[in-house]
């Protein structure tokens, strides 16, 4: 109980705030990313799911048929696209936010990072080359499987 | 047991209890995204391969799933124009709890159209 405690050194009362924790300012970016990219996805979102889920036969309509039918108007393969990278990014750096928040060592933040940048990596390259090189009417498929764009 | 923090952030009630929900939702839709992906891809391998998994998509389980995933997506919309509100209205702070509960009621509200539509196309008679 003899030993002294160093007191803790604490600024002046109202010193100027002049330390920086960082020398970028991406997490400003990123903050800012996440709502400009809101916005957006849900229109895009709410979109997707309006034309897939309500119109008509709803999910029961959803087939290779469907797709092909969509994915043959630019309209839809911007949107799928777009809706594609922003959800991704957006979705991205949220888990990012999550994984600093709660892995508090350094070799569990690495390896959760790691493995959520291949993840993002794969998908967005993936759902990508599927938008641009689908081709709705596959030669030899079964015809009762294909879009009515392809019997013009 | 892990270590006693010195003291917590966390203040309970709506402003926190929305916080995680947000943060849940997100976290689900994420992985939810990763998967729908895959599954899409599919179309490249053949017309059959895709049906077949997204047949998976069409029984009752999973059909009351998408209902909660579409739940999860509508909160996360909703909330999220909640917090750009707190963030860049000058009176946002100060009504972050009643729009809270609107953000709750636009759920509801949103639910109710949609439900119906699609437990009607899960559920009924499948054609």
């Amino acid at each position: 109980m003899s030993e002294t405690t160093a007191a803790p050194e604490l600024a002046a009362p109202r010193a100027p705030r002049n330390r920086r924790s960082t020398r970028t300012n991406y997490e400003l970016y990123g903050w800012l990313f996440m709502r400009a990219s809101g916005v957006l996805l849900l229109v895009l979102i709410f979109g997707h799911l309006y034309m897939n889920l309500m119109v008509g036969d709803g999910i029961n309509a959803i087939d290779f048929a469907f797709v092909g039918g969509k994915w043959s108007s630019p309209l839809w393969q911007t949107w799928d696209l777009l809706m594609l990278w922003l959800a991704m990014i957006h979705g991205t750096n949220g888990v990012r936010t999550i994984i600093n928040d709660y892995a508090e060592r350094v070799g569990t933040r690495v390896v959760l990072k790691s493995a959520l940048y291949l993840a993002f990596t794969i998908t967005v390259v993936l759902g990508t080359l599927v938008i641009f090189t689908f081709e709705p009417c596959p030669a030899g498929a079964d015809p009762e499987l294909l879009a009515s764009i392809c019997f013009p | 047991m892990p270590e006693a923090p010195a003291g917590t952030l966390y203040r309970g009630r709506e402003g926190m209890w929305s916080w995680v929900a947000h943060r849940v939702t997100g976290f689900l839709i994420f992985f939810f995204l990763l998967v729908h992906v895959a599954d899409t891809s599919l179309v490249r391998v053949s017309p059959e391969a895709y049906n077949a998994v997204i047949g998976a998509y069409k029984n009752p389980i999973m059909g009351l799933a998408e209902a909660g995933l579409v739940a999860a997506i509508v909160f996360h919309a909703f909330n999220g124009i909640r917090v750009m509100l707190v963030d860049f209205w000058s009176s946002g702070p100060r009504y972050q709890r009643v729009m809270l509960w609107i953000v709750l009621g636009l759920v509801v509200v949103t639910m109710a159209a949609f439900l119906p539509r699609h437990l009607m196309n899960v559920f009924g008679g499948g054609h």
